[in-house]
């Protein structure tokens, strides 16, 4: 497909869609789904039909909101109505072209205002299993621009241009990384998508795959090219079978237009994408885990360097980005390095995504500039925490990340200032924490988990995390000692320093911003064997410790 | 060099036939394991012994690697499946909002584990690490529909009703 041909098909599609006078949009990810919206669309296409009004139906990725799902939007109105089921596709559908339904009508106003999408600008526009919706708002522009009339050291140069940070959670400069790889000599270099979300709380990169295939395999074909790569992989959990569904989808279409394949658009370049499944390995996030993984193989990490950009897939170079990275780069080729670096703070630019969740009013998807103040994202953004209850704390980063206390709300975001407090930027969950949480037993939940999903190669981080889990159950019981306590911050520091990948280097974080903010707590369960959240069964009989063969 | 011809089929029930697709998708290749498996689990609900030989023999891949895998990732299960499932999601969101409550209550009323199949084989109660659905927690995979704020009211009459269907 060449670009006279690509904007052809955006002018078809786009007089195709002006022959509607209204356009109901209808959410159907997960969280609207599970709510009846699927039942919602088929009435709403009823109701369209019986009406005789020109109203196309179009079922879209992840709106926003989801706390206030299933949502509806209609076009060209942009009125968005909350908690909707089949039973109101009557009302909507009659409103049309008049005043909209006053009940359903969703206020979130501020919600809306202080976001600002560049990775969700498609979500809740577009059919994810059309690739016209796509092409239509400027999809695979910024591929074909690129192919035709940049270098691939001038896409390089823009891309670090932009400063933007890998998304995933590390925060290494993408620019440099695929310089790196563009630089590696190889014959044969692969380009990897990491779509493995483990991180428990956190599902940006879900809808994103969900919501907009397309930007993933844009992005990724744009790397291709300029690190002169041939072949792709996304590696995706095997727990979001929708994500699955919707990029095979997405690939199988973008090849039948000549967008994936041999010779994109009438060039030398070659590219073409294979969707890996994962099967539930936290560890395989990790990206020589990840590899090994696509190979086939136990998702154990091994030593870097080498690192993949040299010697990688199959000892071949090769680029591992997040879902995220891959997302900004279609409109960063389209607008320039520096309209994206003009978003965001000194050194984390351009936007984020993040899944907000946990006591809080709105749960679901922002995006936000970098730098906004937490207390932007949760009072504002999130509406605050509900119930009457207190605001205890926001965890970010997931097992890898720290939970930051109400009076560091007044922090923006960016990846050096959560470091700075102890946590980290990770891949986008922020979980909201009220007074009926217990961080003595957050801390044990996040090392519980780091626990079992600790690959086992290395001693510190297999016998650490189910030394640290005792200690912590110890002291979530009666048992607990000030000597536990000690014992405890030692072994973090071990961990820390002495694990071979991420896993086990972070996993002491939830435990050790949890004793610098809220040691109050742990010193309530230890000396007056007491939980001041009612979480901990303070009854409960001394814990025992992990089987042996954890520790040999 | 000898050419490597694949073992026979293990028997004519057809799923192994969709089992060999994958395979041949994939060229035979070694690194094909993990779809491959993923293929068998989907087909026939879980792994056994005698698909996990096939699989390896098929691909090349020595028993001890493929054995490795299996149990490396907690997708793969090597026990059937109860007619019915529910797993409940253990991720941070669903943590904090009491998924543990719905464990407890589900443990109770069927008298077995978590990751264990009711003796009559009518249900299991599995525990996933986080299905995405974060906003809507805490949420239960219900035969593997997504049933969001989740009560422990709600979970044992899915349990009763489960019991005799």
């Amino acid at each position: 497909m060449t670009i006279e041909e690509l904007e052809q098909v955006a002018k078809s599609v786009s007089q195709e869609n002006d022959k509607y006078d209204f356009e109901v949009n209808v959410c159907m990810d997960l969280a609207c789904m599970s709510q009846g919206a699927d039942r919602l669309r088929e009435a709403l296409e009823k109701a369209s039909a019986a009406s005789g009004k020109n109203v196309l139906v179009r079922r879209t990725g992840c709106m926003g909101p989801c706390s206030s799902g299933p949502l509806v939007r209609v076009d060209p109105e942009e009125t968005l109505y909350h908690h909707v089921n089949a039973g109101h596709a009557d009302a909507i559908v009659s409103s049309l072209g008049g005043a909209p339904v006053p009940e359903l009508q969703c206020d979130l106003n501020e919600h809306f205002d202080k976001q600002v999408r560049v990775v969700l600008e498609n979500a809740g526009y577009i059919d994810p299993e059309k690739i016209d919706d796509y092409i239509v708002r400027d999809g695979y522009k910024a591929l074909l621009t690129t192919l035709t009339e940049m270098t691939p050291n001038g896409v390089i140069h823009r891309i670090t241009e932009s400063g933007l940070r890998g998304r995933g959670g590390g925060g290494y400069p993408t620019g440099l990384k695929w310089g790196t790889v563009a630089k590696a000599s190889g014959d044969l270099k692969y380009v990897v998508c990491n779509g493995d979300e483990g991180d428990p709380g956190a599902f940006m990169d879900r809808s994103v795959m969900e919501g907009d295939p397309h930007r993933v395999i844009e992005g990724m074909a744009i790397a291709a090219y300029a690190v002169g790569a041939s072949k792709g992989f996304i590696y995706v959990r095997a727990e979001y079978p929708v994500a699955v569904s919707r990029l095979t989808t997405a690939i199988r279409e973008a090849r039948r237009r000549g967008l994936l394949g041999n010779g994109i658009c009438n060039t030398a370049f070659n590219f073409d994408v294979e969707i890996r499944l994962g099967a539930g390995a936290f560890v395989c996030g990790e990206e020589t885990a990840l590899l090994a993984s696509i190979e086939g193989k136990r998702g154990t990490p091994r030593p870097r360097p080498p690192y993949p950009a040299v010697s990688g897939l199959w000892g071949k170079p090769t680029l591992i980005n997040n879902v995220e990275t891959f997302a900004n780069i279609a409109p960063i080729v389209r607008n320039g390095g520096k309209w994206f670096a003009n978003m965001g703070s000194e050194r984390s630019k351009g936007t984020k995504v993040f899944a907000l969740t946990g006591k809080i009013t709105n749960t679901g998807l922002v995006e936000v500039p970098m730098g906004i103040k937490l207390r932007e994202i949760i009072e504002v953004i999130g509406g605050g925490v509900p119930g009457g209850h207190q605001f205890k704390a926001v965890q970010t980063g997931g097992p890898s990340g720290g939970c930051i206390p109400a009076e560091m709300l007044d922090l923006g975001v960016s990846y050096d200032a959560l470091m700075a407090v102890g946590s980290i930027m990770g891949s986008g969950g922020m979980i909201v924490m009220d007074d009926t949480s217990c961080m003595v037993n957050v801390a044990r939940f996040f090392v519980e988990f780091c626990m079992t999903e600790s690959c086992g190669k290395c001693i510190p981080c297999r016998a650490g995390t189910a030394q640290m889990y005792t200690l912590l159950s110890r002291i979530c019981s009666h048992a607990g000692t000030m000597e536990d306590l000690d014992l405890l911050v030692s072994l973090c520091e071990t961990i820390k320093e002495t694990s071979l990948c991420g896993l086990g280097q972070t996993a002491p974080n939830p435990v050790l911003s949890t004793l610098k903010y809220f040691k109050n707590e742990y010193i309530e369960h230890i000396v007056n064997k007491r939980c001041p959240a009612g979480v901990c069964n303070m009854d409960a009989p001394a814990p025992v410790a992990v089987a042996k063969e954890v520790l040999a | 060099m000898p050419v490597f011809t694949p073992p026979p089929l293990p028997s004519s029930d057809n799923r192994w036939k969709i089992v060999n697709g994958t395979m041949r998708k994939n060229g035979f290749a070694r690194h094909a394991l993990i779809e491959t498996l993923h293929t068998v689990q989907s087909a026939f609900g879980y792994l056994d012994d005698d698909s996990i030989r096939f699989v390896a023999q098929s691909l090349r891949v020595p028993l001890s690697q493929a054995y490795g895998v299996v149990t490396f990732y907690h997708y793969f299960s090597l026990k059937p499946p109860g007619k019915h499932t529910a797993t409940v999601c253990e991720g941070t969101a669903c943590y904090i909002k009491g998924a543990d409550k719905l464990v407890d209550a589900a443990e109770k009323r069927l008298g077995i584990s978590r990751g264990q199949t009711t003796g009559d084989g009518q249900i299991s109660l599995m525990t996933a690490r986080c299905v995405g659905a974060c906003s809507r927690a805490p949420v239960v995979l219900c035969d593997g529909e997504v049933v969001g704020e989740m009560t422990s009211e709600q979970m044992l009459e899915q349990l009763e009703r489960w019991a005799v269907e």
